[in-house]
């Protein structure tokens, strides 16, 4: 068993009589937190850290990563991850803990050099659990960005079908090779899934090409072909055909059409349909 | 070589360690071209050299960094950048800087492209110490 009764423990300065230290935690994170955390919700969150810290040095803990407080660490995770969530900063997520510290402080004015030891050593486990803190929050934050990510691939790239056999892939923005990956095999599961051999490839929303994007723009070209399909590349602006020339490299042999409607209709001739204009009026 | 940085504008380095960094890098020079007012074509090919660069580091060279800001030289101002690594270094820079050479699966056309793209172009290598490459695009 542990010093129960060592007069200023660290359980001890947790525990002090007629003094609700959890409640006056309470308050103090969630005036920083404002509204956007529940009342009700805060004041489960926090009890059950509480105790279940009071728990751990009772038993003994001296750190964070101490067995002891192995169930803090899975109360702190829960929240932290809540709290990255709910888009709250690293700070106001860590705040939750060092407000601890806070609220323990009025016991330092009595004085004594046991308090105040317990307190500098209570300090170091919550400076420890602070940083947990934001570690298991950064941690959430990142898997939320590289899910974020993987669902911009996939959002990014649609394929729509603008005639019978002809399709295209409007791209917009930056192209990094993942993604132009992703394009590469939608657009040919695209051709096979249609059955359509006219493929338009829109690049008036990408902001610069060079010698990567215009490979795989190359590869998938040549792809298309084997597959019995044509290529036709727009929306090359003037700014970004002067940057492929200066580069140097060859769109040879590749169909090029200054806007998605050119494209279009070239398309649709090579496809055997007739683009007939009437006469104002006439039906 | 070493940039004429506009005084009083620190120039600000930026790591290149991952594909992910490609993307703030060429948003960085299209800033930067913005605020020097380089027409949308130089703007164009700066970013497009930059990006070629940058790969370059980060492919070959294993990762690096790239300091970039604004120039100025005899009133003019301008956009300047300067790649740098400690990966094997080029041995042979006249073959890489040729058309069509590359000893990946690329186009060979990074390099040699780049510096048609630019004003200035400076490549120093050192062979199992590394390389920089500096490059600069003026206001016209
Ligand atoms: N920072 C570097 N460190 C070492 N070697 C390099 C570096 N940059 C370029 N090289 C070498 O120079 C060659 C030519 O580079 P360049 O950028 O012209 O072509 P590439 O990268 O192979 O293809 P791409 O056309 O896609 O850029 C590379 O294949 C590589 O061997
Ligand atoms: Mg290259």
């Amino acid at each position: 068993m542990v010093k129960r009764d060592s007069a200023v423990d660290l359980v001890g300065i947790l525990s002090v009589e007629d003094k609700d230290l959890a409640s006056s935690w309470i308050r103090e994170v969630s005036g920083t937190l404002g509204s956007r955390v529940g009342k009700a919700e805060l004041d489960r969150e926090l009890r059950e850290l509480y105790e279940a810290l009071v728990e751990a040095l009772r038993q003994g803990a001296t750190d964070v990563h101490a067995e002891q407080m192995s169930e803090v660490r899975a109360l702190l995770t829960e929240l932290s991850r809540n709290r990255a969530r709910q888009g709250f900063s690293p700070s106001e997520t860590a705040i939750s803990v060092f407000a601890l510290k806070r609220v323990l402080e009025p016991l330092l004015e009595d004085g004594s050099a046991e308090v105040v030891r317990a307190y500098l050593q209570l300090g170091r486990i919550l400076d420890g659990l602070g940083l947990f803190t934001i570690e298991t929050y950064t941690q959430t934050r990142d898997e939320l960005i590289s899910a974020q990510a993987e669902q911009l691939l996939e959002l990014s790239t649609p394929v729509v079908r603008l005639w019978d056999g002809v399709i295209a892939v409007p791209l917009v923005g930056t192209l990094d090779s993942a993604r132009t990956q992703v394009v590469m095999e939608k657009l040919l599961q695209a051709l096979v899934d249609t059955g359509s051999e006219q493929a338009i490839i829109d690049i008036t929303g990408v902001p610069a090409v060079d010698t990567q994007v215009a490979q795989h723009l190359l590869k998938t070209i040549v792809a298309a072909r084997l597959m019995g399909a044509e290529c036709t590349v727009s929306g090359i602006s003037p700014q970004i055909a002067q940057t492929i020339v200066a580069l140097g490299i060859e769109f040879d042999g590749i169909v090029t059409k200054a806007s998605l409607a050119d494209a279009l209709k070239l398309a649709l001739r090579r496809s055997g349909v007739d683009l007939v204009a009437h006469q104002g009026g006439q039906r | 070589m070493t940039a004429p940085w506009t005084a009083g504008e620190e120039p600000r380095v930026y790591p290149i360690a991952r594909s992910g960094d490609l993307v703030h890098i060429r948003q960085a020079i299209r800033t930067l071209s913005q605020e020097c007012r380089l027409s949308l074509v130089d703007q164009t090919k700066m970013i497009t050299a930059a990006s070629e660069l940058a790969r370059n580091t980060l492919i070959y060279g294993g990762g690096g960094t790239v300091r970039a800001g604004t120039v100025s030289r005899g009133g003019k101002r301008g956009v300047a950048a300067i790649f740098e690594d400690s990966g094997p270094g080029i041995p042979d820079v006249e073959q890489a800087m040729t058309d069509g050479w590359t000893s990946g699966g690329g186009l060979g056309l990074g390099l040699s492209g780049a510096r048609r793209l630019v004003d200035d172009f400076d490549l120093n290598t050192v062979p199992g110490e590394g390389t920089v490459v500096t490059i600069i695009k003026w206001v016209r």
